[in-house]
């Protein structure tokens, strides 16, 4: 191991010592996106890892939400947004033109970076997105909700309450149902962007945990400002700077022998 | 450097300024009371327009008004042997203009009253007080009628003051510009706000808010010469102005309202919420109509509150295209809403008299629904908010 200090910290972060060799599932092939004529994102080009978690580091403004966003063409939505390259999931281009997007976005996951449950019941809000799907049955519905909640480590705190709010929750509470809401339709991968950000240290830690515990079934694209979290959660990281890809590889390696200077100086809090 | 304080910077002495309240800055305090002043002056101005048209109507809500077109006339030895004051109604003084005639005018205006009395109608309806509550809201068999029917006929010997057609024209004509304008404003609204891009949007939502600057007279000529004719080409009816037309030319004033409140609750749900849907799956309608709409229901409801309150309230348009007075449940036939009647009675009824004193209490009946109907589309839009909140 790396004898400098920063090294040896980074060493004590990082959580998993050897990263996964799964197969690949996204291969993102020199992508780059416009907002009008800015250019937010520069040829990017990373393959991502089925069931494992990768993080998407960088200083704000760099693009990795905007990239994260590119994976289930949330970025559809923003006006005079262009995309060139390609982005393939499982073989498929998922820019192409008969692409169905609802059926991407059903296997494409998202939690969002504020915690936005609906206005509905807490029941309701995972049974949404269920019925949207076609699950009628009162009794499938039940199960499903119960089998979300308990993967999102909120069973316990909300049985008893199911049919309140989910607006009355606490905000670790709240996301956590956000969490539940996405797994809810067992999409293949899930993205996090900024899941904890909002979030006070104890509500945090649960979301990391859970997030550790979700990989086993999921692959996991995360966004985070935090270093910590980044060294412990993730098995790959990617470092952003200004819309390009400066760095990936193992979470290991990006936090203790980087390969750029760049990335050095962001991992150990020199700049960003 | 120096850090001598300098001679142009004024310095309170001790903590004496600290009490010195308003005075210290009049204008500022004079300022905020006159906004208060305005603010409060509006509340003001309601409750003096309440409280005059109720003192208009109160005679008729109290039962001392007397429309009967012939009274019973005395001889004159009957009517110099009644006590003072009885004589005073008798002759339908008032005190100050019977303490200031003498004797002998007295006389004549016995005598002139028997004169009158031979030359009254002797329909049998002629000594009734149309003005009692039987009479303004209980159906009456008039002579010549077959049946007891309820009539507004405020004009003619015999008064005919039923109330109910009237209710029955202005709720008939009021739902039908409801259920037209609701769902096309509501329509229009999600459109707007949740599905078109953005480009549409910047001219379609005020060129539907442009709707509302139409000034009512011009919708009413309009709806009574080119819509009346229309529509008759188009359903086949007899009568040409008639309470569809009535319910359908309110409903294009009803739907820029509508849709200006109801367009800014939509847009005023966080955008994180269709985000949310649309990230779990949902089409762009999908996520409109079962997060956003639910979402904006206070918002949503108190448009439509404020549109039925509209439709009742308005009048321009009403007068202009509808006509008879009758109570009928087909949308075809003419109706006449109250706001219609007291804009095109009121001019013409004497002042003080049973017809004037009937139409404010039309007003003041106008006055207290459109209020209720604002207070309980209050409540249910707090009582929407707060369930929604997840505080209830």
């Amino acid at each position: 191991m790396s004898d400098t200090p920063t090294a040896r910290m980074a060493d004590d972060l990082v959580s998993s010592s050897v990263a996964p060799q799964t197969q690949e599932i996204i291969h993102i092939n020199d992508l780059s996106l416009y907002y009008g004529a800015a250019r937010a994102l520069v040829d990017i080009s990373l393959k991502i890892r089925e069931n494992v978690v990768t993080a998407f580091i960088g200083p704000s403004g760099c693009g990795k939400s905007t990239l994260l966003r590119c994976l289930n063409r949330m970025n559809d939505l923003i006006d005079n947004v262009r995309i060139d390259g390609s982005c393939e999931i499982g073989g498929h281009n998922i820019y192409g033109s008969e692409v169905d997007v609802i059926e991407l976005r059903k296997r494409v996951g998202m939690v969002f970076q504020k915690s936005n449950p609906f206005p509905k019941s807490i029941y309701e809000n995972i049974a949404f997105a269920l019925r949207l799907h076609g699950m009628t049955k009162k009794s499938d519905l039940d199960a499903t909700v119960e089998r979300s909640l308990r993967q999102a480590a909120l069973w316990e705190e909300v049985k008893d309450r199911l049919h309140s709010s989910g607006l009355g929750l606490s905000g670790g509470q709240q996301q956590r149902l956000c969490i539940a809401r996405a797994v809810a339709i067992q999409p293949e991968i899930l993205l996090m962007d900024e899941p904890a950000s909002a979030l006070d240290p104890l509500a945090t830690a649960k979301i990391e945990e859970l997030v550790l515990d979700l990989k086993k079934d999921y692959t996991i694209v995360i966004v985070t400002h935090n270093m910590q979290q980044a060294a412990r959660v993730s098995d790959y990281t990617a470092f952003f700077y200004l819309g390009k890809l400066v760095e990936f590889n193992t979470t290991r390696k990006v936090f203790t022998n980087p390969s750029h200077k760049q990335t050095e100086d962001y991992v150990t809090g020199r700049f960003g | 450097m120096s850090f001598k304080t300098p001679n142009t910077a004024r310095r309170t002495e001790g903590w004496m300024g600290l009490k010195r309240g308003h005075r210290a800055r009049p204008l500022e305090w004079m300022i905020e009371q006159l906004i208060q002043f305005v603010s409060y002056s509006a509340i003001i101005m309601v409750f003096l327009i309440f409280v005059f048209v109720t003192r208009e109507a109160l005679p008729i809500l109290l039962g001392q008004m007397d429309s009967a077109a012939v009274r019973p006339s005395l001889s004159m030895d009957e009517a110099m042997k009644l006590p003072e004051a009885d004589l005073r109604k008798y002759l339908n003084m008032t005190q100050s203009e019977f303490a200031k005639a003498d004797a002998e005018s007295i006389k004549m205006l016995v005598e002139l009253r028997i004169e009158s009395s031979a030359t009254e109608t002797t329909d049998k309806d002629a000594k009734l007080n149309t003005t009692q509550w039987s009479h303004l809201l209980g159906p009456y068999q008039w002579s010549g009628y077959t049946q007891p029917e309820y009539i507004w006929q405020p004009v003619g010997t015999i008064h005919k003051y039923n109330i109910v057609p009237l209710l029955v024209g202005s709720l008939k004509v009021s739902f039908i510009a409801l259920a037209f304008a609701l769902p096309l404003a509501l329509g229009a609204a999600i459109y707007v706000s949740q599905l078109a891009n953005p480009r549409i949007k910047e001219w379609l939502k005020p060129a539907i808010e442009l709707l509302a600057g139409l000034p009512s007279v011009v919708l009413g000529f309009f709806a009574m010469l080119v819509m009346a004719t229309f529509l008759q080409n188009v359903f086949g009816y007899t009568t040409r102005l008639n309470a569809f037309l009535a319910g359908i030319a309110l409903g294009l004033a009803v739907i820029p309202l509508v849709f200006s409140i109801a367009e800014d609750a939509l847009t005023s749900v966080p955008r994180s919420y269709t985000q949310a849907a649309l990230a779990l799956g949902s089409s762009r309608w999908q996520a409109a109509y079962q997060i956003v709409l639910p979402a904006a229901l206070p918002g949503v409801f108190a448009a439509a509150v404020l549109g039925f309150g509209r439709a009742l309230g308005e009048t321009m348009i009403v007068l202009m295209t509808s006509s008879a007075s009758i109570i009928s449940w087909n949308i075809f036939d003419s109706a006449r809403p109250i706001t219609a009647s007291i804009a095109a009675e009121l001019a013409e009824a004497v002042f003080g008299g049973h017809h004037y004193r009937i139409l404010f209490m039309l007003g003041a009946l106008l006055f207290t629904v459109t209020f209720l109907l604002n207070l309980i589309g209050d409540v249910v839009v707090h009582r929407l908010k707060r369930r929604l909140e997840g505080k209830a």
